[in-house]
Formats: structure tokens, sequence, C-alpha cells
């Protein structure tokens, strides 16, 4: 039987954007000189001293949870997911409609919240268990699991501002990893910290919800912990609901509705625009045909190569770049994996390297496809950029497919030129 | 979603504008330990370089009475009537106001000092200044040692009337907190209440009865402006310190004054701090 627990009806939070004053919070002087200003100027200006603008971060959002859900929640930055956490968090208000929930929650929406750096390893347990929402009895129960989780027993009564900033993230994710809520709230914590120690955290909170039936709500943009993680999904846009459905739904639908790049320089202001990654780096990617340099206006008669030239920043094993072809409505035709000609996972030194495949000719078919780059760090993490890069091809027809008709479209996907054989029966 | 439906009471938390007053207290109730682990915390850390940290709280109240003492007594030739000495006097009437000033400028920055908790973890936002003001009180409490060591040292013994000191303790935790909340939420609104609060007790020190008595400035002050002194509720508390630890005469106005004042601006505090609760996130 399954119960909700979390409702969400017509919730929405606006923020009153103030095209004047551009100061990062009110000052009193300001406020006073608005009023006056207003007052003054009452007589010979009737229109108002400051244009404020209402701003919806989240437009009437419903959805609901039933128990032991673990609903992941995506949606590109600004999309509103953090606005909702908060909310469902109780830290900010909703400015109209209501959530109602069911049993305790608890949030994580970042690691290590309150430490102190002149407090040890021992008092900031303590301390960050209490801000979570554990009481003292708890924390001491699970103590020595946490300890144990964090592998900080040498440090326990060293202060924290003497820690690396590994052992810094190992010790905050230990306390959070042994919060017990009825429901659990998390935002994208996992984007910090090695990736050894969070593949322990998420096998952790799915143990947790697989094991005690407890409710997740996990915010990231991390696809492949998302699919992991998570059985259903929810997708925000520009701060409204576009999809409820089950998490490979949402996250295909998710990943499919990213910009696509027409030119060249689209494609390179988006590269030089991604935010930094400690693994990795884009550097360009580039297709021929012939020898000569194409980009989204492509023949399906010649073989297509494509280039990917990134860097990699330092040594790692089970990097992967995926290239998906997709139809324009998003749907996956083929994906296929940079390295699985390979034997196993590779270990790649750092360093500057192409990763090149060839397309053959008389596959594509004459229509709009958008081939997707994704790079990442198998059962690990998504590296920057995160959504990947999607080129927009137009195939024109000049290959052999249907050649006695001139290649008629006929809408197929993909339009292989088979070797078929006419025999006539001889007896 | 007609096919679930359930009253209001099957849910534990509905999240509204306007739906949290409901659980408030309930609330504070079960964060009681998060307030003991915050004061801990602050009470901790100020102490942690111990020496620098138990010695500050010492120094700064008694060199600003012995400066005072000098300044009133030496100088401007104020005599004091009551059997103890004058800078005994003074240290007596500092004590509550160093406790008030530091309470006020401590729990003034609280909101904004613990940014990072308010944006994140969800508790109510009484516990921070609330926990700030008992951070306070353990100053308080050294400062109350040294005043004991100097009653020794000029063979001083207090009368009975030192069983209603904790009354009057009360008090100035009463008269320290609701300032204390109004002016944090305030901060968070307006960040010039930050410039405004170190001025504010500047000029407190001195229209507040610190280096003199009340009776020297009801003395002084012509009968018709008495009223303005003791609107002070400073002076109420002060007084009452003195009464119970040095056996002065009380003014029964002044006590009054600070007593409705302090209660006044509590509930001020508490309203206005309830008031703009739901939007520190958003404005911290």
């Amino acid at each position: 039987m399954s119960s909700v627990v979390i409702k969400v009806e017509g919730v929405g939070k606006s923020f009153v954007i103030n095209h004047e004053q551009r100061e990062r919070y009110t000052a009193l002087r300001d406020v006073v000189s608005q009023k006056a200003k207003k007052i003054f100027s009452f007589p010979f200006n009737t229109k108002p001293a400051v244009s404020k603008e209402t701003f919806w971060a989240l437009n009437d959002i419903n959805f609901t949870v039933e128990q032991g859900d673990r609903l992941g929640i995506v949606g590109r930055n600004g999309a509103g997911k953090s606005t909702l956490l908060k909310i469902l968090s109780r830290i900010t208000e909703p400015t109209k409609g209501t959530v109602s929930i069911k049993g305790r929650v608890a949030s994580l929406l970042e690691v290590g919240t309150g430490f102190h750096p002149e407090l040890t390893g021992r008092e900031n347990i303590f301390l960050n268990g209490a801000i979570l929402g554990m009481s003292r009895q708890e924390i001491k129960t699970k103590f020595d699991e946490i300890v144990d989780f964090a592998e900080v027993e040498q440090f326990l009564d060293t202060p924290v501002k003497r820690y690396s900033s590994g052992m810094y993230v190992r010790l905050a994710f230990a306390v959070a990893a042994h919060l017990e809520p009825e429901i659990l709230v998390v935002d994208e914590v996992l984007a910090v910290g090695d990736a050894q120690f969070q593949k322990k955290c998420l096998g952790k909170m799915q143990d947790v919800s697989n094991n005690e039936g407890r409710t997740v709500l996990f915010v990231s943009h991390n696809m492949q912990a998302i699919n992991n993680l998570c059985t259903k999904g929810i997708y925000l846009k520009n701060g409204q609901l576009i999809l409820q459905d089950k998490i490979s739904r949402v996250t295909d639908n998710y990943m499919s509705h990213g910009e696509t790049f027409k030119t060249k320089e689209e494609l390179h202001t988006k590269i030089d625009k991604a935010p930094s990654d400690p693994d990795f780096e884009l550097l360009d990617i580039e297709m021929f045909q012939n020898g000569d340099e194409v980009f989204s206006s492509v023949v399906n008669g010649k073989p297509l190569d494509v280039k990917i030239k990134y860097k990699l920043k330092n040594k790692l094993t089970g990097f992967r770049i995926f290239m998906d072809l997709c139809d324009d409505s998003g749907t996956v035709i083929f994906r296929s994996f940079h390295d699985e000609a390979t034997d196993g996972m590779q270990a790649l030194e750092p360093g500057n390297y192409t990763s090149a495949v060839t397309i053959p000719n008389d596959i594509l078919s004459p229509i709009t496809y958008d081939l997707r780059f994704l790079f990442g760090i198998h059962a690990i993490r998504m590296v920057q950029p995160m959504e990947g890069v999607t080129i927009r091809i137009h195939v024109e027809q000049t290959g052999n497919y249907n050649k006695a008709y001139n290649g008629q479209y006929t809408d197929g996907k993909i339009c292989l030129s088979l070797p078929w054989e006419i025999i006539k029966k001889t007896n | 979603m007609s096919s679930y439906k359930e009253k209001d009471g099957a849910w534990d938390l509905v999240i509204g504008k306007g739906y949290s007053a409901k659980n408030y207290w309930k609330d504070l109730w079960r964060y009681r330990e998060l307030f003991y682990i915050l004061s801990w915390r602050d009470i901790k850390v100020r102490y942690k370089q111990t020496v620098v940290g138990a010695a500050w709280s010492v120094i700064r109240p008694l060199l600003t009475s012995i400066v005072f003492y000098f300044v009133f007594n030496k100088i401007a030739n104020l005599d004091y009537t009551g059997e103890a000495p004058y800078i005994l006097m003074v240290f007596v009437g500092m004590l509550p106001w160093s406790f008030f000033s530091n309470a006020l400028s401590e729990s003034s920055n609280s909101l904004i000092g613990n940014s990072n908790l308010i944006t994140k973890v969800y508790f109510p936002r009484l516990i921070v200044p609330a926990s700030s003001v008992i951070t306070t009180l353990v100053d308080f409490a050294i400062s109350f040692g040294i005043m004991l060591v100097m009653m020794a040292w000029f063979r001083f013994v207090p009368g009975w009337q030192i069983v209603l000191l904790p009354a009057f303790i009360l008090l100035a935790f009463i008269c320290a907190f609701g300032f204390g909340l109004l002016l944090t939420a305030l901060n968070v609104k307006y960040r010039d209440f930050r410039y405004i609060i170190p001025f504010v007790i500047q000029f407190g020190l001195y229209i507040t009865p610190v280096g003199y008595t009340s009776s020297h400035a009801l003395q002084k002050l012509s009968p018709g402006l008495h009223w303005l002194f003791q609107l002070n509720p400073m002076v109420g508390v002060i007084d009452g310190f003195r009464f119970c630890l040095l056996g002065d005469p009380i003014e029964w106005q002044s006590l009054l004054n600070s007593i409705i004042i302090s209660l006044v601006f509590l509930i001020l505090g508490l309203f206005y701090f309830r008031r703009m609760e739901k939007s520190f996130a958003d404005n911290i």
C-alpha cells in the first residue's frame, strides 16, 4: 500500500526585482531617500521612482511523493530546483500554495553546514548533527559508525581547520549520511568530494531508502547518479514543472532538451563559457567529410569523421565519451562509447587527447539529427559541461540509399543500404 | 488529486503562507538541543584560546571602571554617599551595563554571522539571538567573580538584599533580549543598523548611571527632565544591582519604567522577529 507523504499544491515563489536599486541588501538610507524622492517628486512626476518587477522562481507546482519514493529533481541552473528544496525544508516560505508533509524532514542542502573551523572533529560531529536535526543521543549511538565511515579516527581531536579538504568533506558527508529522518531532502552535495567517497554515499542513501522505506528527494546535475539512485523524477524548467514520470523518462527528456548548436561559433562560445571541471576540459569538436571540414550540414554519401579534442587534467580511470545520435524529437537512435573497442577500463594519463570516430556512409537519413556528446567518468560522475554538447546536423541525400528512386525519403530514422539480391527461381 | 482527500489534521506539517505560526513554539521546544549546542559552540570558540578570551571579558569592564572612577570621582569630584568605595560602586553598575551592551552587539550580529545556517537549514530562528545572549551571560559570570574579589579586597559585605539579585539579572536579560531581537531582525533587512548599534552603546554608556549614580543625575537634572533620564530601562536595572549589592536606595519610578519598557520591547521584539523571520533566508 502506498501513501502520500508529500503533497505540493499550487506552490509558487516570487521575488521582487528592483530595477533602480542594485544593492544586494536594503540599506535604511536608500529606503529613506526613496521615500523622500517620492514625496518631493509627487506633484511633478506621477511615475513611481522605482520600477519593480515580480519574478516567479517557481510557479504553480503540483506533485505528490509517496512513501519510499526516491524522487530525482532535474532542471537547468535557475530552473527553481533549489528554491523548491528550500520551500520543502522550510527555509523560505512559498508566496502561494501549500505543501503538506507527513513525517520528519531533514534537509542536506550543503555539506558541512555549520562546521566551525576552530572546533575539533569530534565537536563538529555533534554540532553538525544537531544542526541537521539529530538528537544528542542519536549522535552518540552512531558516533563510531560516523567516524568509521569518514575514516578520520586519528584526527578526531584536531581542529577541523587543520584537516585536508578531503578529510573535511568526508567527515561532513559521514554525519549527513547517518541522518535518519522519514524524508531526506538532498541538494547537489555530491558535486564535491572524491569519486570513491561519492559512490559510498550514494550507496548509503540507497540502502537507507531500500531497507527502511525512507523517502528521498534528490537534486543533481549528475544524470548517472540520479538514474542510479532515484525511482521517479520531476523536470523543472523556468520555474514550472514540465514532467513527472519514471526517472529514466525524466532524465531522457531533460537530456534531449539541452541547447543545440548549429554553428561552430555557437559551439565555441559554449565551450568557453562552460564551468571549469577539475578533471576535464573540452577543447573542440571537429567533423570532416573526405578531408573537408563540415559542421551542421553533411551528406550521407560520404563517411563522417568526428574528432573530439580534450584535455585530461588528472590521471583518470574509466573516462568516457558518449556519442548519441538522436532524432529531432530526442529519441536516441544509437549510443556509442569512445572506449567500447578497448578491453576493460583504461587509465589515461593527463594530457591532450583526440578521440576520433567515423560514422560510415549510407547510415544517416536525409533528416535533421541531434548529435550529442556527453563526457563522464564511468560509474562515478559526469564532467563539465554536464548537459553535454549537442550539434544539430542536417543530412543531405547523396548516398546509395534507395538509388533507383532517387533517394525518395521513406520516413526511416536511419537508411542503410542493404545488400539485396533478387533471385529468380529456376526449376 | 481529488482521489487523495484528507483533512489537514492528518498531515504533520503544512507549509504555506501564514501556516508556520501553529507549530512554532512546539518546534522551539523540539530544537532545544540545537539551542544548547549553539550556545556551547559560541562559548567554546570564544574561550578556545583560553587566556585571551577569559582575560578580555575581565579587562574591558575593569579598565573602563577605573577610568570612570578617575573621571567622575577624581576629576569631576562627584561624591558617593554609600558605604562602598566609589570604584566598587562603578564596577557594580558596569556589570549589568556590559552584559547589556555585549548582548546587544552579539545578538544583533548573530543572524548575519550565522547566515550560512539560516540559508541552509530550518530551525526556529529565535534560537540564534537567544543563544548569543546566553553566551554573554558567561562573560557576566566572570565579571561577577571579579566583583566578588573586589568586595573581598575592600572588605565589603553585601546585605540581605542580595537575595533579590536574580530578579534583576532576569530583568537585565529581558531588557537585552527584547532589544536584541528587534535589532537583529532590523539588521537583516537594513544593514546600516550595524553602524547604529556601536553608537547607541557608546552613547548609552554616558546616559546610563554607570560612572555616577542615579541620585547624582536626578539632583543635577531639573525635575521636569527626570522622566527623560528614567526612560532608559537600564537605569532601573543598575539601581537594582546597587540596591542588592551595595544597599543603595532604589527609585521606584525607574524600576517600574524599566520593567514596563523591557516587557514592551520583549513583546515588540518577539512580534517583529516572528514577522520578519520567514523572509530572513531571502534577505540575508
